[in-house]
């Protein structure tokens, strides 16, 4: 059970269970859908800037546990970053969950939990369809992004 | 005139279905994964090869291979005997009249493509309907579309059931004096029904419409008689009756082949080229354009003599005591909803699980060693129509066993451990 242990930790299991900033932004200024056309996750990630500063963040939409888990603590660590902050992030968690690079716990914060995601490849699109859906959103992408 | 040999790999002797001896001619079920025996559970998506399949392909590599249909040279004729009769091999399985109707394709959804493109194309006429239905997979669905876009007719999708069953009254109504063409799945991937075919074909051609089959799922798990069921077209692919991959099957009466312009130009679908004009190959060769994967069919003739000897309806019973026994144990399970409980049904498991995405099972279960589907399964309408994303699927095959049942029971199980 190790393994499963490391990828279904209680937080993880906790968020995809009562996610946070579950809701839409009416009149969000940022928006875009993300698509994993292998096991049919879809996601909604919505913005609200104030210059360059996440304001607000926000998710609706389907997935597994590790998908519904990311975009949960997404949202939660993002708002009040810049984008230069998210984008940064965003590397270093891609970093963290396919086992490249072995960003710090402080660098991650909570983040951190995702780590098991590592030693299951095909689970990596599981925990980065919301960042790819929160840079399409942040890029003005209008078509919904695939992890295709 | 050279005399064909052919290679006789052994076959397996039967008397009474005997599973253990099924499972020794699979060299890869033989492994663990995760550090528990592999459950393979994904025969739906593709099955595993016994060793006869192997040995076939193996043996045309290293004593025959050479192209077909062209040289002199003894290794060429050996090669194309050994085409040749897998096509009639395949003629004999399907119960077709004639060898000549049985064309070699990549796979179900080449054939479905071919008839599209060349039968569609040819007959299709603005305001004309394709009649499909709600259950079908995405290769029976795409093609169809892209035709009828092209030729500005219509899709027509016939509704089914909360079982999962075609609703026969409303597929009749749907047959007008617009449609063309029924296009249906013998066995549905995602739910599992078994459609009532000759009562479909009775109805299309009542009102003269002829029926295409996509066979995918059924050749492996049903007897199937083209002649008996009076389809139009019948489409399978090896990999999933225990054959290699990239290659397929279309079968078609004759006189609708004939009649069908080429799908694809190239050598052997040709009589004589000149720049002025090209007279085509009689069928089936007009269909099969440029050397062809030729250790394919020898594979899939292999394969297919395999399940004759197991014998198909030994299969079919094996499979059917394992659908009722998972069928059993899974619904018993708290929290399961099986999607797709078709009075008749076969080789497919799908359910979902409350609180617990099929992606999260397929990964557990994993774990445990068990292979099996996540996802929807190409088969998106289907999934719209029941409301969910995705399913998790169990599918099974003729070297399945109780004991893997109840592996997959205690699967799900743990995952409801990790759940809470």
């Amino acid at each position: 059970m190790g393994g499963l242990r490391d990828l279904y930790q209680e937080v993880i299991l906790e968020h995809s269970k009562v996610p946070r900033n579950y809701r839409e932004i009416a009149g969000a200024d940022h928006k875009a859908e993300g698509f994993n056309p292998l096991c049919g996750d879809r996601f909604t990630v919505y913005l609200h800037l104030d210059g360059e500063t996440i304001r607000d963040i926000s998710f609706q939409g389907s997935g597994c546990a590790i998908s519904k888990a990311s975009a949960s603590m997404m949202t939660q660590t993002l708002k009040g970053k810049t984008r230069d902050e998210a984008e940064k992030l965003f590397g270093k968690f891609h970093d963290l969950v396919t086992g490249q690079g072995h960003p710090s716990e402080s660098e991650m914060g909570k983040l951190a939990v995702f780590s098991g995601v590592s030693e299951f490849p095909a689970r990596v699109k599981c925990a980065t369809l919301a960042w790819h859906t929160l840079q399409a959103a942040l890029e003005g992408q209008q078509d919904a992004v695939s992890t295709e | 005139m050279a005399v064909a040999k052919f290679p006789d790999f052994a076959q397996p002797e039967v008397h009474d279905y005997n599973v253990e001896r099924v499972r020794a001619d699979f060299p890869i079920l033989h492994q663990k994964v995760h550090g528990h025996p592999l459950v393979y559970l994904d025969n739906a998506a593709t099955t595993q090869k016994p060793r006869q399949v192997i040995d076939a392909i193996t043996h045309y590599y290293e004593h025959d291979n050479a192209n077909i249909h062209r040289g002199v040279h003894t290794l060429s004729q050996r090669a194309t005997d050994e085409y040749e009769h897998a096509r009639r091999t395949a003629q004999e399985f399907l119960g077709a009249e004639d060898c000549r109707e049985i064309i070699f394709v990549r796979s179900t959804t080449e054939a479905i493509n071919l008839v599209a493109q060349t039968y569609g194309r040819q007959n299709l006429k603005p305001g004309d309907e394709v009649l499909i239905t709600a259950m079908e997979h995405h290769s029976d669905i795409v093609p169809w579309q892209m035709i009828c876009e092209e030729k500005q007719a219509k899709l027509r999708v016939a509704p089914i059931n909360e079982a999962g069953e075609l609703i026969l009254e409303d597929f009749e109504r749907l047959l007008t004096s617009k449609t063309k063409l029924v296009a249906i799945a013998h066995l549905s991937n995602a739910l599992g029904t078994v459609n009532p075919v000759r009562r479909i074909v009775e109805m299309a051609h009542a009102k003269n419409i002829p029926v295409m089959v996509d066979g995918a799922q059924a050749v492996a798990r049903l007897p199937v008689n083209v002649r008996e069921l009076d389809c139009d077209f019948y489409a399978f692919s090896g990999h999933k009756i225990y054959g290699p991959t990239g290659i397929g099957v279309l079968y078609g009466k004759l006189a609708l082949l004939e009649a069908m312009p080429p799908y694809q130009g190239g050598g052997d679908m040709i009589s004589s080229v000149a720049f002025e004009r090209t007279v085509y190959n009689k069928v089936p060769h007009k269909f099969e354009a440029g050397t062809p994967d030729i250790s394919g069919p020898i594979g899939l003739k292999a394969a297919l003599d395999y399940v004759t000897r197991l014998g198909i309806e030994n299969i079919e019973r094996h499979e059917n005591e394992l659908l009722e026994y998972a069928t059993k144990r899974v619904s018993a399970l708290p929290g399961i909803r099986l999607i797709g409980t078709a009075k008749n049904k076969a080789g497919v498991l799908s359910f979902v699980m409350e609180g617990v995405h099929p992606h999260d099972i397929g990964t557990i279960l994993d774990q445990e060693g068990i292979a099996i589907r996540t996802g929807h399964h190409c088969a998106q309408p289907v999934m719209e129509r029941y409301g969910i994303p995705a399913t998790a699927r169990a599918s099974f095959g003729l070297y399945n066993t109780r004991e893997e049942i109840d592996a997959l029971v205690s699967g799900i199980k743990k995952v409801q451990e990790v759940f809470g």
